[in-house]
């Protein structure tokens, strides 16, 4: 117990917490976006893949690392723009499409990086994205490690949140995504076009998801391996539910994830004579508790995996 | 009152397919006028108003509102020249609040940031002014169905419309609340709207609008002065055919089928029943009036064995049924015709053989296979005797109309020659000619011996068909009485819950 407790009391711990928690919160914000439109997205997954190799590729070849994340953004929204064309209007199964758009973004995303890139013994890597303490800030006690001491795109995740929240709330076309989501019919009789909004909305979600996967080849790590993602997306996919689509529970919901793998990798180095697996699996256990808990009384969008067709109830 | 026009149709066609669904229709709206659409379902009323707000685009004619063109086909085109229109099934999002399904669209997208405080003064300004009482901030999916029209009638107002049009808006409203629908409607005319409202009920037609123009297989056969015309005069423009609603002819009543003495059910807390006692007897129809909400659903529940009683007897043919199962129900000899038919009666991907036989499944089944040509021949047999059109027993179910699935489920009751019938609100929704046949079905099971609990909102309907007539008030039965001594006062005390000892039988 004293062991548990000394693990949380340090600011390293929630320094890390911060760092695992960026790839999620990009990715359960752009997932969000788009189901609250009333799109599935899972390709998600392949999504952050490819958005991890082509901001590590561009980076590589010479590009700025922020250039590296803008074109990740791109080639996310271009992954977006096939799945939304698949399921707006031609209103296929967004399940069907969204695993194929995974498989076909990490094939492509490995694919390309074979095709491009001279792997020796080792992988090539880059220079990443180096902590930024915030002048003033980071020298308050504690809270300065932990939360004024990280990687750029960090901030530019939280920024993103209230960013969102706002965007949903407080805009005429955040309303309109919404109601998208809840009743498209409602959306064309007010003399707006659902199918474009919703084409929108899943495009910008996309692009955050591969913000997410660049992360972790700009900043969390230095290299591309493919497999590299490790079901991220699909945490993401959860954490939307969790969160009951709302922007702030998302951020709670990833930060409790990555405090949850935080935790683990620390027990694991203090407690022995446990098989680590058992460590590594905690999380998400502890992820599908929190889900059954919280989930059960969430408002889904009603309109969530209906596809919209003029002039059909 | 009325000036000059302000809306004009000229000679609108629609095709779809091989229906003629309008064909070129010419009407006109004047300012500050009601103006009734009657027809029956399918009649094109739908595809017409349609047209006229730009979700379809038609084949020909055009469409001008205040002497000039709309654009064929652009929603936003008819909202910016001042046309609301309030849907037969609501556009309205549940999860959100009553502000935020008015504002939808009536600001530019790009814009950042919304003005709240504006919205809402302006929507409390439009509910005092029009009688449109409503909270801008509750949720959506918890109002009432009466208040949800009211949101959808608010946001045609929120974004200045000058002509209102209304797709059968008392479809889903009780008598009362379309009443006051109603009022509320003139009260806009005075005001110098102009209103179009489609409806297939004679009575709203006769009772709200200045002006009727009847349309018939999507040709506009007639235009009437409402105070120039009667309802026969209107039903027959609308059938094509002199249609009159068959009547009862008295006969004696045999023994009581269908006995309930004091039955009780709770429901979340309340009494959903609260002491019933009726009894229904062989030959008879006994009739259940009232407005909805007052325990008709529970009484259709437990007639039909899918809810318990907590108290009391409820006995058929002398024995208990009040703990009977829907199979059970089936095979005793009760038929049930429920309330809602899309949720209840029928399975709507299913085939309309399929549907036919469902309830009776093991008859038409052997070493667990369907008997196929033995079903499909039950199904066409219904199909011939009661009149189903429109279908063979192989067509879905859900493509068949109101008035023909409803004959389908009342068919499929009938051929089993029930001996005793629960009809819960059989024939809402349906138009003028639908109606006429399902009543002659019911009052011919009546001559055939079957017991008959009628469960209806609809007063005329309840006085025709029923021998005897108790009201329903918040779980709680009248005294019977005989329909012949039903006037409108005596069931309006009786459905405000005014009965005294005096009233029994």
């Amino acid at each position: 117990m004293t062991v548990a407790l000394d693990i949380l009391m340090t600011a390293s711990l929630w320094e890390a917490v911060l760092r695992i928690a960026t790839p999620l919160i990009f990715g359960v914000l752009g997932a969000l976006i788009c189901e609250r439109a009333g799109v599935l997205n899972l390709g998600i997954e392949g999504i952050m893949t490819l958005g991890a190799m082509v901001g590590w590729l561009t980076v590589y070849w010479g590009g700025d690392l922020w250039t590296g994340l803008a074109v990740a953004v791109l080639a996310g929204m271009a992954m977006g723009w096939l799945h939304a064309m698949l399921t707006v209007p031609l209103g296929l199964s967004q399940h069907v499409s969204g695993l194929g758009i995974t498989l076909l973004a990490s094939a492509l995303a490995y694919y390309l990086y074979r095709l491009w890139v001279e792997v020796g013994d080792l992988p090539p890597t880059i220079a990443p994205f180096q902590p930024l303490a915030i002048p003033g800030l980071s020298s308050i006690p504690f809270l300065g490690e932990a939360v004024f001491t990280q990687m750029p795109p960090t901030y530019l995740a939280l920024i993103l949140v209230v960013l969102v929240a706002w965007f949903l709330n407080r805009t005429p076309a955040g309303l309109a995504l919404r109601m998208t989501g809840e009743n498209p019919h409602a959306v064309e009789a007010q003399g707006l076009n659902p199918h474009r909004i919703r084409i929108w909305a899943v495009m910008a979600g996309s692009g955050m998801m591969a913000l997410g996967g660049a992360f972790l080849t700009t900043a969390a790590f230095n290299s591309f391996f493919p497999t590299m993602v490790q079901g991220r997306g699909w945490i993401c996919i959860a954490l939307v539910v969790f969160a009951s689509w709302r922007p702030g529970k998302a951020l709670l919901g990833a930060l409790l994830f990555a405090l949850f793998d935080a935790f683990q990798l620390r027990l694991q180095t203090v407690v022995e004579g446990v098989p680590y697996q058992l460590f590594l699996m905690a999380p998400y256990v502890l992820s599908i508790l929190a889900l059954v808990l919280v989930a059960r009384r969430a408002r889904v969008p009603e309109a969530l995996m209906q596809p919209y067709r003029r002039g059909e109830r | 009152m009325t000036g000059g026009p302000v809306l004009e149709l000229e000679g609108i066609s629609k095709r779809f397919g091989a229906l003629l669904a309008n064909d070129g229709v010419t009407l006109s709206l004047k300012k500050g006028e009601v103006l009734a659409l009657l027809g029956e379902n399918g009649a094109g009323k739908t595809t017409l108003m349609n047209i006229l707000f730009g979700h379809y685009a038609a084949d020909a004619g055009s469409v001008r509102v205040m002497g000039r063109a709309l654009p064929p086909g652009r929603p936003q085109a008819a909202i910016a020249a001042g046309v609301g229109m309030v849907h037969q099934h609501f556009t309205l999002a549940g999860n959100l609040t009553v502000l935020e399904n008015i504002v939808i669209g009536s600001e530019s997208l790009w814009k950042v940031g919304m003005n709240r405080d504006g919205a809402i003064r302006k929507i409390e300004d439009l509910s005092r002014q029009f009688g449109l009482p409503v909270d801008p901030m509750a949720r959506v999916g918890d109002l009432s169905v009466g208040e949800r029209q009211r949101v959808e009638i608010l946001k045609a107002l929120y974004r200045e419309a000058r002509i209102l049009i209304l797709d059968e808006p008392t479809a889903v409203l009780a008598r009362p609340e379309a009443e006051q629908l109603f009022r509320i409607l003139k009260g806009m005319a005075k005001g110098g709207l102009s209103i179009l409202f489609i409806s297939h009920k004679l009575h709203e037609v006769m009772g709200a609008s200045d002006r009727v123009v009847v349309l018939r297989q999507g040709r506009v056969v007639a235009e009437r002065v409402t105070a120039e015309t009667t309802p026969a005069e209107l039903a027959e423009l609308m059938v094509g055919r002199a249609v009159a609603r068959p009547r009862r002819e008295a006969h004696a009543a045999g023994a009581p089928v269908v006995v309930a003495k004091a039955l009780r059910v709770s429901q979340g807390g309340g009494m959903a029943l609260d002491g019933v006692d009726f009894e229904v007897r062989a030959g008879e129809i006994l009739g259940i009036v009232g407005v909805s909400g007052n325990g008709q659903a529970m009484l259709g529940r437990v007639l039909s064995g899918l809810a318990r009683p907590d108290g009391g007897s409820l006995t058929f043919e002398g024995r208990d049924i009040a703990r009977m199962t829907p199979r059970q129900a089936v095979r005793m000899g009760i038929g049930r015709v429920p309330e809602d038919r899309h949720a209840e009666g029928v399975v709507g991907d299913l085939a309309v053989w399929e549907n036919a036989v469902l309830e009776r499944l093991r008859d038409y089944a052997r070493f667990g296979f369907v008997k196929r040509r033995a079903a499909m021949a039950h199904a066409a047999s219904l199909i011939a005797r009661f009149d189903i059109r429109g279908a063979g027993p192989a067509t879905r179910t859900r493509a068949l109309s109101g008035g023909n699935m409803q004959k389908l489920i009342l068919g499929r009751n009938l051929a089993a020659g029930p001996r005793f019938l629960l009809a819960n609100q059989p024939t809402r929704g349906l138009d003028e000619g639908a109606i006429a046949a399902v009543h002659r079905e019911l009052l011919q099971a009546r001559a055939e011996g079957a017991a008959i609990l009628l469960i209806s909102e609809d007063l005329d309907e309840a006085v025709g068909l029923a021998d005897r007539l108790q009201a329903i008030v918040k779980g709680k039965l009248s005294a019977p009485i005989a329909a012949e001594a039903a006037d409108a006062r005596k069931l309006g005390l009786m459905m405000a819950g005014v009965w005294g000892t005096a009233d029994a039988h």
